[in-house]
């Protein structure tokens, strides 16, 4: 079935890789040295390159976004309050037992529900939480002088930066999570070539 | 966290065009000492304030037998109030200054005394033991200063007797002694006119030489001139061994790493009390925050862990499918 029309996957791609030159260089600047100056990228150039993928990791996002108010895009990321909790455990035991005993998908993928209940969740939390305040701490990070210089005594840029590192922290573990689980597709591979293709391999078919 | 409209005291080096500026003068105000001190030589120095101490001075003509005003020639006024609240404090005039000087007119003669430098007093002395006043002018011998322009420049070019004051290592606001620090460089190198008294040199703008510099703006109000321009000295407590151009710190790691040139520069006069449990370079965040430098143990420590715990959990779960996998066909 057809599930990742262009717009998405062109977002997708531009996402996946300005975000992982992001992680490259975020950790060249958090963890340079003098003895190593050019421990993975270095620092002058790490900056730069920081500086530009987050522009247009920004950019890309604002498309996303308005992609999804545009289109019935948006309708995925909504979750319902009605059996939240529930379907969270359910797709949960199914990643951590059911699966094993070769239980069926509890959410099968179709048109109407292309995420399962913990997908949708951890990619709410990853694109409408973490990923603005990624942002907005980024922007006090590159424009130092409008960031607030002390709170309670605390430097306002390592509040700024703690924050920053922190949610790039757990997008790279997002990141790890996500691309490990697209190999519980039909095959280890089906869901990559979906994503690249448009088209959903599931099971049944 | 991020509160946008709170602006950082910012100093830009346009407004730091010389140290005669309002904003300097506002700076050494805020650095001077505010408690009085009253000089035993309060009487004798006023004889020079009198005309020392102030725009226009006043005399008595005796040839054409009237009184006189004039204007004091700006090298000559000395501010007693700065006078009072710098190093040298608790001098006469008299004890740099020849006796002479006491006799008015002046002599023409008495301008051309050689004046004294500061290992003259500060050499060889057991009170002043503990500041290396011997490797600071060997420290001052080998810098560019010095080489370039060996007869014109003295220790007074930067260190000016009458209004010095210590600051780095007495002044808890370290943006105050920035400001008043890099004041001492941009009083000649953003003043032509002070510039070419040393230098034959075309006149040069800091603000394109510095072009290269990310975030110019905030370098400039949060580290001092010196902490790139000089080579480091742990022996002396400010480095006087200014670097060619050349030589200058250009790599960004120097500073943002973790074993940061700051700290054994701008930071180095900081008590250790007052370093942040948990922070690499905590003491850098009291007053500001260098990307780099700054690195939470603890954070480290959980980001660490949990990155560990998400990759056990990934490779247990491989193991189980490839399990489940080879159960499944031996079924088959």
């Amino acid at each position: 079935m057809y599930l990742y029309p262009k717009w998405i996957r062109v977002w997708h791609v531009i996402n996946a890789l300005t975000f992982l030159v992001l992680i490259i260089t975020g950790l060249s600047m958090q963890y340079t040295d003098k003895e190593n100056a050019s421990y993975v990228v270095g620092f002058a150039k790490a900056v730069r390159m920081h500086n530009f993928a987050a522009l247009v990791l920004v950019l890309n996002y604002i498309f996303f976004v308005t992609g999804n108010l545009l289109t019935d895009n948006g309708k995925y990321y909504r979750i319902g309050r009605k059996n939240f909790i529930s379907d969270l455990v359910k797709q949960f035991k199914y990643y951590s037992s059911g699966m094993f005993k070769g239980e069926k998908h509890p959410f099968p993928v179709t048109e109407e529900r292309k995420f399962n209940p913990l997908q949708k969740v951890t990619y709410v939390l990853a694109l409408y939480v973490a990923f603005p305040l990624l942002v907005i701490s980024g922007i006090g990070l590159l424009f130092p002088e409008i960031t607030i210089t002390s709170v309670f005594g605390i430097s306002g840029l390592i509040l700024t930066d703690i924050l920053h590192i922190t949610m790039g922290f757990f997008l790279s573990i997002f990141m790890i999570i996500h691309i490990y689980t697209c190999t519980l597709g039909h095959k280890p591979t089906s869901l990559f070539r979906g994503i690249i293709t448009g088209y959903h391999v599931s099971e049944d078919e | 966290m991020v509160r946008i409209g709170i602006l950082l005291t910012t100093i830009s080096f346009n407004t730091l065009s010389s140290a005669r500026s309002p904003l300097f003068a506002a700076v050494n105000e805020k650095v001077q000492d505010t408690a009085s001190f009253v000089s035993p030589f309060t009487a004798a120095n006023d004889r020079c304030f009198k005309c020392h101490g102030q725009d226009k001075y006043e005399y008595t003509n005796a040839t054409l037998g009237k009184q006189v005003k004039d204007i004091m020639c700006s090298e000559r006024i000395i501010h007693k109030k700065e006078f009072y609240s710098s190093n040298h404090k608790s001098f006469s005039c008299t004890d740099c200054h020849s006796e002479e000087y006491v006799k008015f007119p002046h002599s023409g003669e008495l301008r051309m005394e050689q004046k004294y430098i500061c290992i003259d007093c500060h050499g060889g002395d057991e009170k002043f033991a503990k500041y290396h006043f011997e490797e600071i002018d060997s420290e001052y011998r080998k810098s560019t200063h010095f080489k370039m322009e060996s007869d014109g420049f003295t220790c007074w070019k930067c260190h000016n007797p009458h209004t010095y004051k210590i600051s780095v290592r007495t002044n808890d606001n370290l943006k105050e002694t920035i400001a008043y620090d890099n004041a001492i460089c941009l009083n000649c190198h953003s003043d032509f006119s002070r510039f070419q008294l040393l230098s034959d040199k075309a006149e040069m703008d800091i603000i394109k030489e510095h072009d290269w510099l990310p975030n110019q703006t905030s370098h400039f109000a949060n580290v001092r001139c010196i902490e790139c321009h000089t080579k480091i000295n742990n022996n002396i407590p400010v480095a006087h061994q200014i670097r060619p151009k050349g030589e200058a710190v250009r790599l960004c790691n120097e500073c943002h790493s973790q074993n940061s040139i700051l700290m054994a520069s701008l930071y180095k006069f900081e008590s250790k009390e007052k370093r942040r449990d948990g922070f690499f370079n905590g003491i850098i965040l009291n007053a500001s925050y260098v990307i780099g430098a700054n690195r939470n143990a603890y954070l480290n420590l959980i980001s660490l862990i949990i990155f560990v715990v998400v990759l056990i959990v990934i490779v247990g779960h491989i193991s189980f499918r490839i399990k489940k996998k080879f159960n499944s066909s031996k079924e088959k």
